[in-house]
């Protein structure tokens, strides 16, 4: 195994200078490199297994490793032992994530060319208030959120979720969409401007299609972060817009044997973000550094 | 007053005045949104941290003057919780911080399959943290049916230890659940930091005879500093506000319950709204004292960026 990893490093330079000693310890690092991720993802591998094994074989000790797979854990999980769907709260989490996130960028997205192409004076200054609000520890403004929620008659209602993932995640994406906006080439703007073109069509013909990519990433970490949420939801909602990880929560105290079933759970809660996550691979470091990173 | 700092323009005054104002038009939905949404309720924290408010006393709604302060602060459970947060914020963060620094150190040499091994990295930080923390909880450290008691038993035969994991050792089980998904944002920030160094210059001093060790220590660890100390301030943000991996894994039980937990507590169950909201406003202050060195880092690698 050690030969094919080393194999891969040779390039034609390396060839030339590396000598042989730092060439065999490349390969082990190699090696070395491969066992951490094996171990990072292990959890995620047992998760995805367990949820495939019968309730009975999800819980031996020592492990089964090759049990046979079933889709029992999935149909528990889906209702047909206890009748609670989870329908329901995958659907608000589904409403909740898209429909805050295409108001961030709503939003954000304007914000982000007043802060980059015809930046405000002390745009730094915007820029930063907008990065200190996301500092400010959800659980400080929690209570007043509630009591104008109950004053208002919107407690369990999927529109306040929808609000308040908006503004959490909304100095996320103003940063983002601002780090992307900033390489949109100002000249070509300024031309479209002594052609006589409106702000709104600027906008749409030439800096959307350079800035697209960098809306997808946007939309898919916001996505992300909303549909995570736990605390807001948990304390916002009760049975009508309760959240997938609400949902989840019913699961921390044991029900006898339903491991496959808590497992299946996690399985398809996590499958947007998992996939969301994977699209956005290239663009997750910049998302989660706020675009300090390229 | 704005017009007073502005730079000597060629255009008349007025025009002036409404060209400021057609940009900062679309500048102003989003700030006035985010600042009715998050920063009014946090002034209702204030108000409501100096009032003497239960919701299950009613009657007995006024002002408090600083006994919810005194109170939070006075109070063994705040205290507790208090250190629970620095505590489990600052090992989840070292500890990740330093893995994550090891993996990316590893990720930036070519090997056959570096993506696969990327891609598997990031893998824990995208499964929902609920989720994460349920199956650690149930599938990984359950002492009868957990993954890590079933690998003993199968390495070590059936006399090997059985131990309870999350009721011996509670707190380091959550941080080790929480390293597990931070590691992987640690390592792609530091990553990040690893592929921007300037190469030709490490490959001189390597040319020149300097050991790897050395190229290490003198030039990669300063080049990196900036990036560990993003990374650091950016996860002490979110783990000192964590909330889903202490309410999962030990339901803020056995010294496990944080500040934000503590504060859920105060206010979900025990509807002491006063003392709930002043407890908020000590997070806010701790935060603030965090959240200030983290923006002068950001604003560090801003600059860098704007003269670039």
């Amino acid at each position: 195994m050690t030969a094919t990893v080393e194999r891969a490093t040779k390039t034609p330079s390396e060839l030339a200078v590396a000598p042989p000693r730092r060439r065999r310890s490349g390969a082990m690092l190699g090696v070395v490199a491969w066992i951490v991720g094996i171990l990072f993802v292990a959890p995620v591998v047992w998760m995805v297994l367990t949820s495939f094994h019968s309730e009975t074989d999800a819980a031996t000790n020592p492990p089964s490793l090759f049990a046979p797979l079933t889709l029992d854990g999935y149909l528990n999980f889906f209702g047909a032992s206890t009748g609670a769907s989870p329908w329901p709260p995958l659907l608000n989490s589904m409403t909740a994530s898209i429909l805050s996130t295409v108001l961030v960028l709503i939003l954000a997205i304007p914000a982000a060319y007043a802060l980059s192409i015809r930046p405000v004076r002390k745009w730094t200054d915007v820029l930063f208030f907008f990065l200190s609000t996301k500092m400010l520890p959800v659980v400080a403004g929690l209570l007043p959120v509630y009591l104008i929620a109950q004053g208002i008659g919107m407690l369990d209602n999927i529109w306040l979720l929808i609000v308040l993932y908006t503004s959490m995640n909304l100095p996320i994406a103003v940063w983002m969409m601002r780090s992307f906006l900033a390489e949109v080439p100002v000249e070509i703007l300024e031309a479209a401007a002594v052609d006589g073109s409106s702000l709104a069509h600027t906008l749409r013909v030439i800096v959307m299609p350079i800035v697209l990519p960098g809306i997808a990433a946007t939309s898919l970490i916001c996505f992300i972060f909303s549909w995570n949420e736990l605390l807001f939801a948990r304390v916002l909602t009760a049975t009508v817009a309760q959240t997938a990880p609400v949902f989840l929560t019913s699961f921390v105290t044991s029900q006898g044997l339903f491991l496959a079933k808590v497992c299946a759970a996690a399985v398809v809660v996590s499958l947007p973000v998992l996939i969301a996550g994977f699209a956005a691979q290239d663009k997750l470091v910049q998302g989660l550094s706020l675009g300090a990173i390229k | 007053m704005t017009t007073t700092l502005e730079k000597p323009r060629t255009q008349r005054p007025a025009l002036r005045r409404s060209g400021d104002w057609a940009r900062r038009a679309p500048l102003l939905p989003a700030l006035v949104f985010l600042i009715i949404v998050t920063q009014l309720p946090f002034l209702g924290t204030l108000v409501i941290s100096f009032m003497n408010w239960n919701a299950y006393y009613p009657d007995e709604r006024g002002f408090a003057g600083f006994d919810n302060f005194a109170r939070v602060l006075t109070d063994v459970t705040t205290r507790e919780a208090i250190v629970t947060t620095i505590v489990l914020t600052v090992s989840v963060v070292l500890i990740s911080l330093l893995l994550g620094m090891l993996v990316a150190l590893l990720l930036d040499r070519a090997f056959l399959g570096r993506g696969i091994v990327r891609t598997m990295m990031i893998t824990p930080f995208l499964v929902v943290p609920v989720a994460a923390a349920l199956v650690w909880k149930h599938a990984l450290y359950n002492p009868e049916y957990g993954l890590f008691n079933g690998l003993l038993t199968a390495f070590l035969g059936p006399n090997a230890p059985q131990p309870d994991w999350v009721s011996t050792l509670p707190l380091t089980s959550v941080v080790a659940a929480l390293v597990w998904q931070w590691t992987p944002f640690m390592m792609l920030i530091i990553l990040a930091g690893l592929q921007s160094k300037p190469l030709d210059v490490i490959e001189a001093a390597q040319l020149d005879g300097c050991t790897n060790l050395q190229v290490f220590r003198h030039m990669t660890f300063p080049h990196l500093r900036q990036y560990l100390e993003l990374g650091g301030l950016l996860g002490s943000i979110y783990i000192v506000q964590n909330f889903d991996a202490v309410f999962t894994i030990t339901s803020g039980g056995l010294g496990t319950a944080n500040l934000p937990y503590t504060i859920y507590q105060t206010f979900y169950n025990a509807q002491d709204y006063g003392r709930a909201s002043a407890a908020g406003v000590v997070v806010v202050i701790g935060t603030i004292l965090i959240a200030t060195l983290a923006l002068r880092t950001v604003s560090s690698l801003f600059r860098e960026e704007g003269s670039r």
